[in-house]
């Protein structure tokens, strides 16, 4: 029977020659991932399970950067418990900070994810990897835990819904526009259990980082994953990072897909969620004025070299509004020093932005930039639900870098055309 | 596996926020989280139930991040059973793995009040109101994840499941 790019991966690593919507199997996984937050819970339930050794040192990742550089005593014991524990086993890809960033952009610039790979993270995000052609979704910490000491977990195989784009995109429009104006038609549980599969002309024709930007957001919609099937642009990217041999899964012709949404991106512009809810989604034409009091550009969704540019380029002379704070975390230690190379370091702090440490920071109302009551902003990251980056009562509006870089000059949300 | 309790009543889109909010996460004792399990939009909500109470919810519950603090709040407050018309991905397996079971039933959803008194044989795929005797049927569960509940969590399942393994 044909299948999906999904399917087939998740048969390969059931050891089945098919596998269909529904069915719980049980499948090897390539790579477990935990951070800082999740790891502790998922360290106590390997240990409870009284296993004395880790399936396999080289394919579990411990990455700090929730709450690094650590903000209090309990993020440091965290930390701790973590870096002991990777110590203990002899962790490979456990990394300090100043050797890595956010789990999301590290795994893939050290080449630690390859397509055809099946990856399980404990944090909801890790649908990201999905961008590289491989499967891979978010799980909770005793899921995680079994699989430290395992290296198999159960999965019910999820239906795909084919996201088709076609057309030609405007100016200044991004992944992150096309991934917002997605969840604006599907809602928080539009692909609930479902893979939502990514494909067209317009993906073909999307770097890297806007492909990572789309499949991060995938669980949004209560997706299980997101995915593109690899192409020239994967395999360009990964031969850069890795030395083993991609699995170039394509999906059958005549697969079965349970809906197939056709999207039309000429008329598609730059577009913003409001509070509370990603799907709360409007055309920036449509977003009146709104005041700000802080931007944002950094995050596993908007955090990567090319995001830098694009706010780069929106502040090259121009100077952030008197009154904003504007913050920029690049996504990892690598993105950093690129962006140095580059001159965007220079460009951006010229303009009056603070430039933070690789880490989540702000996004999920850690540190480095949390909201105080009835304050503003637009913010680059995944979700803006009640009091996501501080108080109860302040708001989260979510756009791309581009969006952003232009807000943080006028003081209120706008686009790069009114500059 | 039979449960009974009264009704707890919750909406659609109930998250992972509002179970258990993320200024508590210092902590994954379930005894201690339960001390603020919902403590946003139902202070006191541990007070208010008796141990095997059930939580009858619409669509989505759960939905939002992958922290298993949420379930765990929830079994700590002693609720033995969420009903509801469909759950979150990752809440589904977060509450079986730690032990507390959850059924789909759209009908039972939509029809019972806050306060009713249910019976639920989940082999049998049924929820009995106690006064009236109406019936509405639930999703059976899948056997794994009746396997895990049997077991008590993914942990012990693990455990039982290699030892017998390890068994000639």
């Amino acid at each position: 029977m044909p299948m999906t790019i999904t399917e087939k991966i998740l048969a390969l690593h059931a050891h089945r020659e098919g596998v269909s919507p529904g069915e719980l199997i049980e499948v090897d996984v390539d790579m477990a991932l935990a951070n800082d937050i999740t790891a502790p819970l998922a360290i106590d339930v390997f240990e409870a399970i009284g296993t004395h050794a880790v399936y396999d040192p080289e394919k579990i990742a411990l990455i700090p950067d929730h709450f690094v550089p650590n903000k209090d005593i309990n993020s440091a014991q965290q930390a701790k418990v973590m870096r002991e524990f990777a110590a203990r086993h002899g962790i490979l890809h456990y990394y300090e900070i100043g050797q890595c960033g956010i789990e999301h952009v590290t795994l893939p610039e050290k080449g630690l994810v390859i397509p055809g790979d099946l990856v399980i993270g404990a944090d909801s995000h890790t649908c990201t990897y999905g961008a590289l052609g491989a499967f891979s979704t978010g799980v909770g910490s005793t899921d995680l835990g079994v699989i430290m000491a395992t290296g198999k977990t159960w999965l019910k195989v999820p239906p795909t819904i084919k996201l088709h784009y076609e057309g030609r995109l405007s100016p200044w429009v991004r992944g992150k526009d096309l991934i917002l104006h997605t969840l604006g038609m599907l809602g928080v549980d539009g692909a609930t259990y479902r893979a939502l599969e990514f494909s067209g002309t317009v993906i073909k024709g999307l770097s890297m980082d806007q492909r990572f930007t789309m499949a991060n957001m995938a669980v949004e919609a209560g997706a299980k994953n997101g995915i593109i099937e690899p192409d020239g642009i994967t395999l360009g990217f990964v031969a850069d990072r890795s030395s083993r041999a991609p699995s170039l899964v394509a999906g059958d012709p005549g697969a079965d897909y349970e809906r197939v949404i056709r999207i039309e991106v000429d008329t598609i512009e730059p577009q913003v969620a409001l509070p509370y809810s990603p799907a709360n989604v409007r055309p920036l034409s449509q977003i009146g004025s709104i005041e700000l009091d802080q931007v944002f550009i950094g995050s596993c969704t908007n955090g990567r070299l090319e995001d830098l540019r694009d706010a780069a380029a929106v502040l090259k002379g121009h100077t952030v509004k008197k009154g904003v704070r504007l913050i920029v975390i690049p996504g990892s230690e690598l993105v950093y020093q690129e962006a140095l190379q580059e001159g965007l370091i220079g460009v951006l702090l010229g303009a009056g932005a603070v430039i933070g440490p690789p880490s989540c920071g702000p996004c999920l109302g850690g540190h480095l930039g949390v909201l105080a009551e009835g304050e503003r902003a637009l913010s680059t990251t995944n979700r803006n639900f009640i009091g996501r980056m501080g108080h109860p009562t302040s708001e989260v509006y979510l756009a791309s870098p581009v969006v952003a870089a232009s807000s943080a000059i006028r003081g209120r949300i706008a686009g790069p055309e009114e500059l | 596996m039979r449960f009974q309790g009264t009704v707890w009543k919750f909406g659609d889109d109930t998250d992972t926020d509002c179970i258990i909010p993320a200024r508590f996460l210092t902590v994954y004792d379930e005894l201690e989280l339960a001390r603020h399990c919902f403590t946003d939009v139902r202070p006191g909500f541990q007070d208010m139930i008796t141990q095997g109470d059930i939580i009858v919810a619409g669509r989505n519950f759960g939905f939002g991040s992958s922290r298993e603090h949420a379930p765990l709040a929830i079994k700590g407050v002693g609720i033995s059973l969420i009903v509801a018309e469909s759950f979150a991905r990752i809440f589904y397996r977060n509450a079986f793995n730690i032990g507390l079971p959850l059924v789909e039933s759209p009908e039972a959803s939509r029809a019972l009040a806050e306060g009713t008194k249910v019976s639920v044989d989940l082999l049998a795929g049924e929820i009995e109101v106690f006064d009236t005797g109406e019936r509405f049927s639930c999703k059976p569960l899948p056997d794994l994840m009746r396997h895990i509940i049997e077991a008590g969590g993914l942990v012990e399942y693990v455990k039982t499941k290699r030892g017998h393994e390890h068994v000639p």
